[in-house]
């Protein structure tokens, strides 16, 4: 196995919110093709580390650096899918695609991600799982280098979890740095974050 | 960078398009505010001439300010704000983008129907042109300084009246100025100096506005 | 000098120096301003000559001119604070924008109703919509949406960014109601009454005016020291300094 230089390297990162201690001391560092798994108790602060990492929040003591500029490389999904319930399927593909210059089918990605024939239904009159599928169709267009994805595998049937599974495993090998909140852990090699009371332990 | 211009300008109108209450009721909350003043004053077309000027820009300007408190609000609970924020593009462009949408499909309809009401409102037939273009110079920056305050307020359930108590005070020089001009017109004096003022209120809100939108978004998503 | 201002700049910005530096000079800065005020309120108010036109009404003026510089000051004050807050993210400069608001409010509220109680003889009513009063009405309601939006926001940090933003709009929106308020009066000339001469004050009554405003502006400063040192302590709780702090069995 080559090491190269990582992508991603956290110095002893706290933060405290509605005065308590989410994380303290968290220090790791993260290289292309590796896949992290976050995991930890509700209210543990994953979500919370997720959003310092991609930069929307900004309390915390510590460092975070990213090696590469971060932007044009991410491709973020947040908690909520960032889908909106008045434009389509393939409306609201297209609209990420221009916003974060990414490349690729639209239509391929949504069958991808098992929406063929949903493509022009108001994402309103999708179920949740399906509303979550059209945001993780940008799994399946052009290449972003990091992958930071906030509970991906919720509210998605078994089928759905086991083609994101293969998906995940196929971009790290080709060289994307996944980073993910879930208790499903993907491959053997994926390392594990645990967030927990006592602080993190990488 | 023009290409996400463009797109992000489709979507702002698509979205309004397809839920045409927000469009419409900003436009029919003006039109029953300023018919409450006759009924409530009294009919008389001296009186209503002279207290036309002020109704119609309070009643503009609380439309504006009340069809702002949703402006983000669907955006951030669906998560499609932070997917802005973390996006290579700078925020500004897809915030002007909304604002442009927002006020083509809100400011604009207002301005076009200023004159009907300024003729239910007994103001002189010579003065509706300056009103129209008084309330046209002025939506814009309604739009954009109401934004600022519609951003802060995002993240917080508080309905408008959180809105209201930090934006209506920017909103006095604007309301000053634009009752004003027509004012000024029903005295038949030149109005073009004011129009300027207006212009110039506008040309500053355009140039500081949209980033102070962006930094407000993302203060509230807890940069 | 530039590597002064800039050790300065960053001494001020560090929580731990602020709190020796405050607690150095709080025990001086509150009697003094204390005394002060004093001084020139009493010198005012009881020894001042009287005046020729308004007779004993215009000694309300050692208060009002205090509370009405002091209260437009400290907005101008926060929004250099946010501007400092979001451009260098300076964590004190949040804690003071957060310190200023409170006592700036209250000196805003007395200039309006000092305004009023010295309306009442010189225009014959409490309350005109003068360019000065309005804009100090419009002050008022400019402090009160920073205190609305503060205490909306949770987390004390989002908070003071927040504000810091709205303080900034503002200030410059202050500027234009000034113009636009000063505009609206000569749209209908003759409502005000200009009864008092600015520049004809006479040297007797001018002295306590500046004492009493000296004054005033140290106390404000003095409250907004004590509320920052609060903040300063509330929010570093956690840290190293703090927590000696408190464990000692005397305070500093």
């Amino acid at each position: 196995m080559i090491i190269t230089a990582p992508r991603l390297t956290v110095r002893r990162l706290s933060c405290e919110r509605d005065d308590r201690m989410l994380f303290r001391d968290l220090s790791f560092s993260a290289g292309d093709g590796e896949i992290w798994q976050i995991t930890g108790a509700n209210g543990a602060g994953k979500t919370t580390l997720l959003r310092i990492l991609v930069g929307l929040h900004g309390f915390y003591d510590g460092e975070v650096l990213w090696h590469q500029p971060l932007a044009p490389s991410l491709l973020y999904l947040g908690h909520q899918p960032g889908v909106r319930e008045e434009l389509s399927a393939r409306e609201n593909l297209r609209y990420s695609q221009a916003l974060c210059g990414q490349g690729g089918d639209p239509d391929a990605a949504l069958e991808a991600v098992g929406l063929y024939g949903f493509e022009d239904v108001p994402a309103g009159r999708l179920s949740a799982g399906q509303k979550r599928r059209i945001a993780l169709a940008r799994l399946w267009l052009d290449h972003k280098p990091v992958w930071v994805l906030d509970e991906p595998f919720t509210a998605i049937d078994q089928d759905g979890v086991a083609r994101l599974d293969a998906r995940l495993r196929e971009a790290a090998a080709a060289g994307t740095l996944v980073l993910y909140t879930s208790h499903h852990q993907v491959g053997e090699n994926a390392r594990r974050l645990h967030l927990g009371a006592a602080g993190a332990r990488p | 960078m023009s290409g996400v211009w463009g797109a992000a300008l489709r979507r702002e109108l698509t979205l309004i398009w397809r839920a045409p209450a927000d469009m419409v009721q900003p436009l029919f909350f003006f039109v029953v505010v300023v018919s409450l003043f006759p009924l409530g004053l009294s009919p008389k077309p001296a009186l209503l001439a002279l207290v036309a000027p002020g109704a119609i820009w309070v009643a503009a300007l609380l439309a504006v300010m009340l069809s702002l408190d949703g402006l983000f609000r669907r955006d951030q609970e669906s998560g499609a704000l932070d997917q802005m924020l973390t996006s290579p593009v700078v925020s500004v462009v897809p915030v002007a983008a909304k604002l442009l949408a927002h006020w083509l499909l809100t400011g604009l309809p207002l301005a076009l129907m200023a004159p009907l009401l300024g003729y239910m409102m007994q103001l002189p037939v010579a003065v509706l042109d300056t009103l129209m273009i008084s309330v046209l110079l002025g939506t814009p920056t309604l739009t954009v300084v109401g934004a600022i305050g519609a951003a802060l307020t995002v993240g917080l359930n508080r309905g408008g009246i959180l809105l209201a108590v930090l934006v209506l005070p920017l909103y006095i020089p604007v309301l000053v100025f634009g009752a004003g001009v027509v004012r000024t017109a029903q005295d038949g004096l030149p109005t073009d100096g004011l129009l300027a003022v207006l212009g110039a209120i506008l040309a500053l809100a355009l140039s500081l506005g949209p980033v102070a939108v962006a930094l407000g978004l993302r203060i509230s998503a807890g940069d | 000098m530039w590597k002064t201002i800039k050790r300065w700049y960053h001494q001020l910005g560090s929580p731990v120096y602020f709190y020796r530096f405050s607690s150095a000079v709080l025990p001086w800065l509150l009697p003094i301003s204390v005394v002060l005020l004093g001084v020139g309120l009493a010198w005012g108010l009881a020894w001042a000559p009287v005046e020729r036109y308004q007779g004993d009404s215009y000694r309300i003026i050692y208060i009002h001119v205090p509370a009405s510089s002091g209260a437009l000051m400290g907005y101008i004050a926060m929004g250099v604070a946010g501007l400092v807050a979001l451009v260098w993210r300076m964590k004190m400069a949040e804690v003071m924008l957060k310190a200023l608001a409170p006592f700036g409010a209250v000196l805003a509220a007395v200039s309006l109703v000092t305004g009023a109680l010295w309306g009442k003889p010189t225009w014959g009513t409490y309350w005109q919509w003068d360019a000065r009063m309005t804009s100090m009405l419009i002050l008022l309601f400019l402090y009160l949406g920073i205190i609305a939006l503060q205490s909306a926001i949770r987390d004390p940090r989002q908070a003071a960014r927040a504000a810091s933003l709205l303080a900034m709009v503002g200030v410059i929106n202050v500027v234009i109601v000034k113009y636009s308020v000063e505009w609206l009066q000569t749209l209908h000339q003759g409502s005000t009454l200009k009864v008092v001469g600015e520049s004809s004050i006479d040297a007797a009554m001018k002295w306590p005016l500046l004492i009493s405003m000296l004054g005033l502006w140290l106390l404000y400063a003095a409250n907004v020291l004590m509320r920052a040192r609060t903040e300063v302590l509330n929010r570093e709780r956690r840290a190293g300094w703090v927590r000696k702090l408190v464990s000692r069995p005397r305070g500093i």
